[in-house]
C-alpha cells in the first residue's frame, strides 16, 4: 500500500512529541516531512532558562538529535518557515520556494512573543524570549552591555531576569500589575517571591506601564521612558509581556482562528485534514502556554492520525513552577478562591514558606506553594483526582509525608537531597542518577524514569521522591497524572477504568478477545496488563470469564511464593490464628520429611514452611491436608483475631470466633490487591485492627468497623466505617465493602488507595445507607466464590494441573549422545 | 548437531514453560502465542531466578525475582539492565519438541 503524506509545520515539542506517539503505534502509516523554522532539531524549549543561567548547555536540551530523523526516515527541512497552505492542491510552500504534498497536515507553530505597541518597539536590542536565537542574543549581550529591562513579571520573564542577572547584567523588570507573577501567585506569594528575587539583586518596577523605547541614535535601544516620566537605561529590552497563538499561516490559509486555531476535542481544525495543537491551537477557549498539555493533545492526535479515532482531548488542569534554581514556587487550579471556597494557609514569611491550599466541596481545587514544593506534585494529583479530602484535611497542609513512610531514611523532600543519596532503595539509584536520566534522555514522567533508572519500579515507596525530582528538573512540564488517568501500561492508551468499564459493557469474557476489542498495540500484552486484565475478567464475570493461569505471576500460578533461590513457601490457612495439636504435627512431620530449612511464625497468625522445592509442592500440600492460606495472592489474607471474650479477662466480644467466620466467608476470595482483616474482643486492640483493610473492634455495644488501613511502605490508620451491633451484620457489611472493592478498585490499589480515590462518603452510601445494594453486594460476592475452591486440593486431584510442577529429565538422553 | 526429544509441544501451555534437567542445571523452554519455542538456561542474569517461572508475552520473559525482561531469541536483558542467559538451539518438528545444548561460551556480559 502507498504510504499517506503527513507533513508537520513547526519543529517543536509539541509537534514531533505528536510524531513520536504516532510512530509507536503505526509506523508504517506515513510518509513524513518537518518543515521548522529554527535551524535546530527539537529542542526542549522549557530548559531555554537553565541554558540562559549558564546551568546547561544547548547540546543538552536537544531532545531529538538528527540521527533520529534519520531513523525513522523523516524528511527533515531546517530553516525553511512555511509561507503557504495549498488547500486545494493540498500542498504547503516554504520561503525558499520548496514545496511539500500532504494528505495530513499538522500545525504546531507554537506562538510569538506579544510585542508592546510602543515607539521604538522595533530597535536593534529590543526581543522576545521564545526560542534558541533569543537565548543567544542575550547571553551575547550580557557580555559587551550592562543593563537590562525586562518587560513582564511572569513565569517567562523572571527567569529571563535571574539569567541576565546571573551574567552580570543590571536588571530591571518592569511589571504592570501590583504583584508578579499574578497568574500564578496570590499577593502575599508574589511579594515574598520578589524580596527573594530582590536579594539577588534584581530591580522591579511595580503597577509601571512602559511608554517608550529610546533610540541612542545609532537604532539600538539605550533607554525605558514609563507613563510618568521616569526614564531608565537599557541596553537589552526582553519583551515577556505574553505570548499569542502563531496562527498567522492557518488565518492566510482561510482556516477558522480566534486567539489560536480553532480545533475541536481531536486536534482538527475546519478542514478534517489539517490538524492543529500546542501554543498555536484553540481548544474550547484556551491556547495552552505550557507543556504538559500540549503533551496530552500529542497522543489524542496521534491517536486519530493512526486511524484509531477512540481518544478525545477534553481540556487539561495545569500547574506551574517557576524554573530559577533556589527559589520554589508552585501553583495549580485555582489558587486564587472565591465564592464557595475555603481556604487553609500557612505562613511563616522569616523563614520564607508560604502554602495556601483552596478546597471546595472538600476537594482541594487549588494550591499555591512557595519556598517549600515538595508536596507540589501529590498536592496536584488530588487535585486532577477530585479526591474528598475532608478526612485528611486536619494534616493536608503538611503534605503527604505527613501520611507516615518509610525506605529512604524519612525523607520525604527531594529537594533537600544530595545527589550521592539513594533515593530507590531496592534498586539502589541515586538522586544524581535520576537528574541526569531526565536531562540527557528528555523525561517527563515518572514512568519513563522507571524505564530508564530503574528507581521507583520495584516496591514504588519512592515514586513520591522520583516525581519530586522530576518536577523539580523540568518544572510544569513534567507528566504527572494520578492512576485514575493513566495508561495501564505501554501496550495501551487506555487507564484502569475505561478497561473495566469496557469490560462490563461489552460483556468480555475473554483475554484475547477483551484486547482485540480494545485495540491493544502488543500481540499478547505484558507482565503489567495482563495479569490486572486477568482479574477484570474473572471479577466481572464470575464462572463465564475463565482464569488464565499464564496470566498470572508465578506466586498465583504456582500458589506458593517464590524465594530468591527458586523455592517456595508454604503456608497453609489456620482459620482466625486457630490450630491444633493434630495440624502441628502434621506440620512438624512435613518438615521433617521434606527437610524444610526454616519454619516460621508469620505476623499473620500462621507458620510458614520455606526452602520447599516446586516439585514437592502437591505432595507437600497432600501430607499437610490444611487448606490454601493464599499467602501469595492478590487476594483474602488472614484474619487476625486476639483471644476475645472466651478466655481474656478483658474481652467483650468473641472476636476469635467472629475471625474464623469472616475468613470462611472470604475464602478463595481474589481481590484488587491483598486483603488482611483483624478482629480484636476490645479497645484494647491487641489484634491491631487499625492497620488492616477491614478492622473490627468488638466492645461492650457491639462492633466498631475501620477500613482502609495498611501496615505496609506508608503505614495508614484505618478510618471509621460504621458501628453495628452483632457479628452477623459484621460479616454483611464486611463482605458488601469488599465486593464494591473488588468491582471498583484499580488492579494493585489497596484499600486505603481505593477509599482515597472514590471518598468514604461513595462506599457509604453504598454499603450501610442502601440495605438493598448491600445485600445484593454480598449476593454478588456469594455467587463468585461459588465457583471458586480450595486451589491446593484442586491441583492434588486434579493430574493435568499437577503437570506444572514436574521436571522433564534428559540427563540420560544426553549422557546417551555424548 | 543432536537433537535431544524433549516432549510434545502440546506438553507446554501456550505462553508457559516447562523445565528440563540438563546435565549442567535447569533449561527452561518456553513457548510462545505463535508456537514458536526457546530454550534458555534457567537462570536470570541478574540473581539466579528461574525465567521458566516467570510470566512471557510476545518474545520476552518477566523474571518472577525482581521482573527483569529477558529476549526469549538473544538470551539478553532489555535495557536498562544488562545481562543475558544463556541460549539453547530448540525448534519443534512433528509435533515434538527438539533441544541442543550448547556449551559454548556466548554471553560476554
Amino acid at each position: 500500500m502507498k504510504k499517506l503524506k503527513l507533513v508537520l509545520v513547526g519543529n517543536g515539542m509539541a509537534g514531533i512529541r505528536t510524531l513520536e506517539e504516532l510512530l509507536k503505534l503505526a509506523p508504517d502509516l506515513y510518509e513524513i516531512t518537518v518543515f521548522g523554522a529554527e535551524p535546530h532539531p527539537n529542542y526542549n524549549r522549557i530548559l531555554l532558562s537553565p541554558v540562559l543561567a549558564g546551568e546547561q548547555t544547548f547540546e543538552e536540551i536537544v531532545l531529538n538529535d538528527l540521527e533520529w530523523y534519520k531513523d525513522n526516515q523523516i524528511d527533515l527541512r531546517l530553516g525553511r518557515k512555511v509561507v503557504e497552505i495549498d488547500r486545494r492542491k493540498r500542498l504547503v510552500v516554504a520561503d525558499d520556494g520548496s514545496s511539500a504534498e500532504y494528505d495530513r497536515l499538522l500545525l504546531a507553530t507554537g506562538s510569538n512573543p506579544f510585542i508592546l505597541p510602543i515607539p521604538g518597539n522595533r530597535l536593534e536590542g529590543v526581543i522576545g524570549y521564545r526560542d534558541i536565537a533569543d537565548t543567544i542574543t542575550m547571553m551575547e549581550t550580557a557580555k559587551t552591555h550592562s543593563h537590562a529591562v525586562v518587560i513582564g513579571g511572569g513565569l517567562l520573564g523572571l527567569e529571563a531576569a535571574n539569567g541576565l542577572r546571573q551574567r552580570g547584567m543590571h536588571v530591571t523588570v518592569v511589571h504592570l500589575s501590583d504583584w508578579l507573577l499574578e497568574r500564578q501567585l496570590d499577593k502575599t506569594a508574589g511579594k515574598l517571591l520578589q524580596t527573594a528575587l530582590e536579594s539577588r539583586g534584581i530591580h522591579f518596577r511595580l503597577s509601571e506601564q512602559t511608554e517608550e523605547l529610546m533610540d541612542n541614535g545609532d537604532g539600538r535601544v539605550c533607554a525605558v521612558q514609563f507613563k510618568g516620566g521616569d526614564v531608565i537605561p537599557a541596553d537589552l529590552v526582553v519583551m515577556a509581556a505574553g505570548i499569542r497563538p502563531n496562527t498567522e499561516l492557518a488565518e492566510k490559509s482561510g482556516i477558522p482562528c480566534n486567539r489560536g486555531v480553532l480545533v475541536n476535542d481531536t486536534l482538527q481544525t475546519y478542514d478534517p485534514r489539517i490538524y492543529a495543537l500546542g501554543e498555536c491551537a484553540n481548544h474550547r477557549g484556551t491556547a495552552y502556554g505550557l507543556v504538559a498539555p500540549l503533551f496530552d493533545q500529542a497522543k489524542v492526535c496521534a491517536n486519530h492520525l493512526a486511524q484509531l479515532g477512540f481518544a478525545r482531548y477534553q481540556g487539561s488542569v495545569t500547574s506551574t513552577k517557576l524554573k530559577v534554581t533556589g527559589i520554589d514556587l508552585f501553583s495549580a487550579g485555582d489558587f486564587i478562591g472565591g465564592e464557595g471556597t475555603e481556604t487553609i494557609t500557612l505562613s511563616d514569611p522569616i523563614g520564607g514558606v508560604y502554602k495556601k491550599l483552596v478546597i471546595k466541596d472538600d476537594v482541594l481545587v487549588g494550591g499555591c506553594l512557595f519556598g517549600d514544593t515538595a508536596d507540589g506534585g501529590w498536592y496536584f494529583r488530588q487535585i486532577k483526582e477530585g479526591a474528598n479530602v475532608s478526612q485528611i484535611r486536619d494534616h493536608l497542609m503538611f503534605g503527604e509525608s505527613a501520611l507516615g513512610d518509610v525506605g529512604h531514611q524519612g525523607q520525604s523532600s527531594a529537594a533537600n537531597m544530595p545527589d550521592s543519596m539513594e533515593v530507590c532503595g531496592c534498586n539502589g539509584v541515586c538522586k544524581g542518577a535520576i537528574v541526569k536520566a531526565i536531562q540527557e534522555n528528555g523525561l517527563f514522567s515518572v514512568d519513563e524514569v522507571k524505564k530508564h533508572t530503574k528507581a521507583a519500579s520495584s516496591c514504588g515507596s519512592c515514586a513520591g521522591l522520583v516525581e519530586q525530582i522530576l518536577i523539580s528538573t523540568v518544572g510544569g512540564a513534567a507528566d504527572v497524572k494520578p492512576k485514575s488517568e493513566k495508561a495501564i501500561c505501554g501496550c495501551s492508551d487506555l487507564n484502569h477504568g475505561q478497561i473495566r468499564k469496557a469490560i462490563r459493557d461489552e460483556h468480555m469474557i475473554s483475554l484475547p478477545a477483551t484486547m482485540k476489542f480494545l485495540n491493544w498495540s502488543t500481540p499478547n500484552g505484558c507482565a503489567t496488563c495482563r495479569p490486572a486484565l486477568n482479574y477484570y475478567l474473572i471479577s466481572t464475570w464470575p464462572g463465564e470469564a475463565k482464569d488464565d493461569p499464564q496470566s498470572r505471576l508465578i506466586n498465583e500460578r504456582a500458589h506458593a511464593n517464590i524465594q530468591k533461590d527458586g523455592t517456595y513457601s508454604v503456608v497453609p490457612r489456620m482459620w482466625g490464628g486457630v490450630t491444633n495439636p493434630s495440624e502441628l504435627r502434621r506440620i512438624a512431620d512435613v518438615a521433617d520429611k521434606y527437610n524444610v530449612p526454616m519454619v516460621k511464625v508469620t505476623g499473620g497468625q500462621r507458620i510458614d514452611l520455606l526452602g520447599i522445592r516446586k516439585e514437592d509442592l502437591p505432595a507437600v500440600w497432600k501430607e499437610l491436608d490444611m487448606p490454601s492460606g493464599h499467602a501469595y495472592g492478590k487476594s483474602i489474607r488472614t484474619v487476625k483475631t486476639c483471644v476475645g471474650s472466651e478466655f481474656c479477662r478483658f474481652g467483650t466480644q468473641n472476636s476469635t470466633q467472629l475471625g474464623i467466620d469472616l475468613e470462611h466467608d472470604l475464602f478463595n476470595m481474589w481481590s484488587p490487591h491483598k486483603v488482611k482483616l483483624a478482629v480484636s474482643g476490645c479497645p484494647r486492640n491487641c489484634a491491631e485492627a487499625g492497620i488492616k483493610d477491614v478492622g473490627i473492634i468488638g466492645v461492650d455495644s457491639g462492633f466498631e468497623m475501620y477500613i482502609g488501613g495498611n501496615g505496609g511502605i506508608k503505614t495508614e490508620v484505618a478510618e471509621f466505617f460504621v458501628k453495628v451491633k452483632t457479628a452477623d451484620e459484621v460479616r454483611e457489611y464486611n463482605a458488601a465493602f469488599l465486593q464494591l472493592y473488588r468491582e471498583e478498585a484499580f488492579y494493585l490499589e489497596r484499600t486505603v488507595h481505593y477509599l482515597s480515590r472514590v471518598g468514604m462518603a461513595h462506599i457509604k452510601q453504598a454499603v450501610v445507607e442502601d440495605a438493598e445494594r448491600r445485600k445484593a453486594l454480598v449476593a454478588k460476592l456469594q455467587y463468585a466464590l461459588s465457583f471458586e475452591q480450595d486451589p491446593w486440593k484442586e491441583r492434588i486431584e486434579t493430574p493435568q494441573l499437577k503437570k506444572e510442577f514436574d521436571r522433564i529429565a534428559v540427563v540420560t538422553l544426553e549422557e546417551a549422545s555424548v | 548437531m543432536n537433537w535431544l526429544d524433549i516432549c510434545a509441544l502440546e506438553e507446554i501451555n501456550p505462553l508457559g514453560s516447562r523445565i528440563v534437567a540438563g546435565p549442567k542445571g535447569d533449561i527452561a523452554i518456553f513457548r510462545a502465542s505463535d508456537d514458536q519455542v526457546f530454550a534458555l538456561d534457567d537462570r536470570c542474569p541478574h540473581k539466579g531466578g528461574p525465567l521458566s517461572q516467570g510470566l512471557i508475552y510476545g518474545t520476552r520473559v518477566a523474571c518472577p525475582l525482581h521482573n527483569w525482561q529477558i529476549e526469549l531469541d538473544s538470551g539478553e536483558a532489555v535495557a536498562p539492565d544488562q545481562g543475558c542467559a544463556h541460549r539453547h538451539p530448540v525448534k519443534v518438528e512433528n509435533g515434538r519438541v527438539l533441544l541442543t545444548l550448547n556449551n559454548a561460551k556466548e554471553c560476554t556480559h
